[in-house]
């Protein structure tokens, strides 16, 4: 007893420095490394600090990855065209400063979105929107970069573990392997038996997906610099897609007793039958919907805290108020580490939730 | 609309080939292995704790047994114990009795013979008496009494050759 809180508090001092540590190196991060070099085009003139420009800055997608300070790499560009594939790189475009003349339109960063120049020098819309865009942006950005860092160290991370349980087979678990049982066996027990039943098996290799996935880049996310940096989960197109997923699992696996609920409901009179439907209906569209909704605010309000709390610093323009925001950026990252879990916990216990609703037998 | 609750065609797109890669690489290659690794060593320590619950139960049967057994003989024990006492006690009484009886029959054997005796020798001596009363009375009547110095130093001379 006296020992386990020993070693807890050994690794939550750990965890305090390690926050610490991100914090202060916060201050390198592409947001603050941004605003610089503004400041210094305005000719001396100091341009004021808007703090809801660098966390919105922060918390969007971008063509370039940041490494701190200044530094960024570029990233390809790629765009679908009406007239076909353009692949350059986001150099071309320096940061917006530049046009880049493609082999069918001339393009320009706005807010860092790609827009074709028309004839006319006027910009037309953003091309990701589509509003009558003639490109489609398929851009490796620094969150699809960040992404793809993830399912690398999480492809490796597994199967160096599944390589420990062929090795060691039978025995018991070790290092890296004995790490990640737990949480194996924390979303078999408590996430996916209770909620689907004994018909768990088939949808494990899923939820442990996604749950894997979540909380990775839910990591990820919080790591201020290089590898990090980006703001994945707390991208709507990426919590969209994860619960389109969601989606598609329930209703595929839906079984008679379930869509029988929905289509011929029992004790209720015909003529409600088609009211029932659009309740139904919107019933199976917004759990999925909330799923994105609460991952993506969850992580998104995380990171604009974070950034709010470093901004004062800037905005106040005093070193003074530095520990201040640190002590509290220290606490909101440490909350984040929970959030990050437990977010990854939420999305996957509601998909096991909603697939056991799905497949549930009749009982009545 | 928000930028930030604006999804992006691109991103969704990559999200979309990305996970799907991930989730087949990982089903294939991760999870498959990992869950039957961990179903099947579950498995056996399922069946080691069965087997141990089993063996415990052999055991404490065997002990159960053994315990029955050893009380039986501890049972069987005693009652041939108490059985030899009783045939020792049985033995003794009678061996007691025996003595007793054969005593008592050699007493009174020996007291008839004594009485026997004792009627003979009392008759012989009455004889003797009797003879030697005579005797004396014969010589006394013999020798007439002449000197009463020498009637008596005949009469003790007499007795002392009495022997009874």
């Amino acid at each position: 007893m006296y020992k386990s809180s020993i070693l807890k508090s050994k690794i939550f001092r750990g965890l305090q420095i390690f926050c610490v540590f991100l914090t202060l190196t916060a201050f390198l991060s592409p947001a603050f490394g941004q605003d610089k070099p503004t400041q210094e085009v305005e000719k001396g003139v100091e341009k004021k600090f808007e703090p809801s420009e660098v966390i919105l800055e922060h918390i969007a997608d971008s063509h370039y990855f940041h490494l701190g300070g200044e530094a960024s790499f570029p990233l390809p560009v790629i765009l679908y065209t009406n007239k076909g594939l353009e692949v350059f790189s986001s150099s071309q475009l320096e940061h917006g400063h530049t046009d880049y003349a493609g082999k069918y339109y001339t393009y320009r960063l706005v807010n860092d979105k790609v827009n074709v120049v028309g004839p006319a020098n006027s910009l037309t819309e953003s091309a990701s929107v589509f509003k009558g865009s003639p490109v489609v942006d398929l851009s490796i950005t620094r969150n699809v970069v960040s992404m793809f860092m993830s399912i690398i160290v999480l492809l490796i991370i597994f199967i160096a573990v599944a390589s420990a349980y062929k090795k060691r087979e039978g025995k018991a678990p070790k290092g890296l392997q004995s790490f990640m049982e737990p949480i194996i066996i924390f979303v078999r027990d408590d996430i996916a038996r209770p909620n689907i039943g004994y018909k768990y098996q088939r949808f494990m290799p899923l939820l442990l997906t996604v749950f894997f996935f979540i909380w990775i880049n839910n990591l990820i996310g919080l790591v201020p610099f290089f590898p990090g940096g980006s703001n994945l989960t707390g991208n709507i197109a990426v919590t969209l897609v994860l619960s389109v997923i969601t989606l598609l699992m329930v209703n595929l696996n839906g079984n008679k007793h379930y869509w029988k609920h929905i289509f011929i409901p029992a004790d209720v009179p015909v003529w409600i039958w088609p009211l029932w439907w659009v309740i139904e209906l919107v019933g199976i569209i917004s759990r999925p919907f909330a799923l994105m909704i609460r991952l993506f605010a969850n992580i998104t309000a995380g990171h604009i805290i974070v950034l709010s709390l470093i901004s004062l610093i800037f905005v106040f323009k005093s070193l003074y108020i530095a520990p201040v925001s640190v002590a509290f950026v220290v606490f909101m990252d440490v909350l984040e580490l929970l959030v990050a879990a437990l977010q990854a916990f939420i999305f996957t216990l509601l998909t096991a939730l909603f697939i056991g609703t799905a497949i549930e037998e009749a009982h009545h | 609309m928000n930028p930030l609750v604006t999804p992006e065609i691109g991103l969704i797109f990559w999200t979309t080939v990305s996970f799907a890669v991930l989730f087949f690489l990982l089903a294939k290659f991760a999870w498959k292995p990992i869950m039957s690794a961990i179903d099947e060593r579950e498995r056996s320590i399922e069946d080691s704790l069965l087997k141990a619950e089993a063996a415990k139960e052999e055991m404490s049967r065997l002990t159960s047994e053994n315990e029955a057994l050893l009380k039986q003989a501890r049972a069987e024990r005693d009652v041939i114990l108490h059985e030899a006492k009783k045939v020792k006690d049985q033995i003794i009484s009678e061996a007691k009795e025996a003595a007793h009886t054969e005593g008592a029959r050699m007493i009174e054997l020996a007291r008839v013979e004594i009485n026997n005796q004792k009627a003979i020798a009392m008759a012989d001596v009455k004889n003797q008496v009797a003879s030697l009363s005579l005797e004396i009375a014969e010589k006394v009547l013999k020798q007439q009494l002449a000197d009463q110095n020498k009637q008596d130093e005949l009469v003790s001379q007499l007795l002392k050759e009495v022997k009874l």
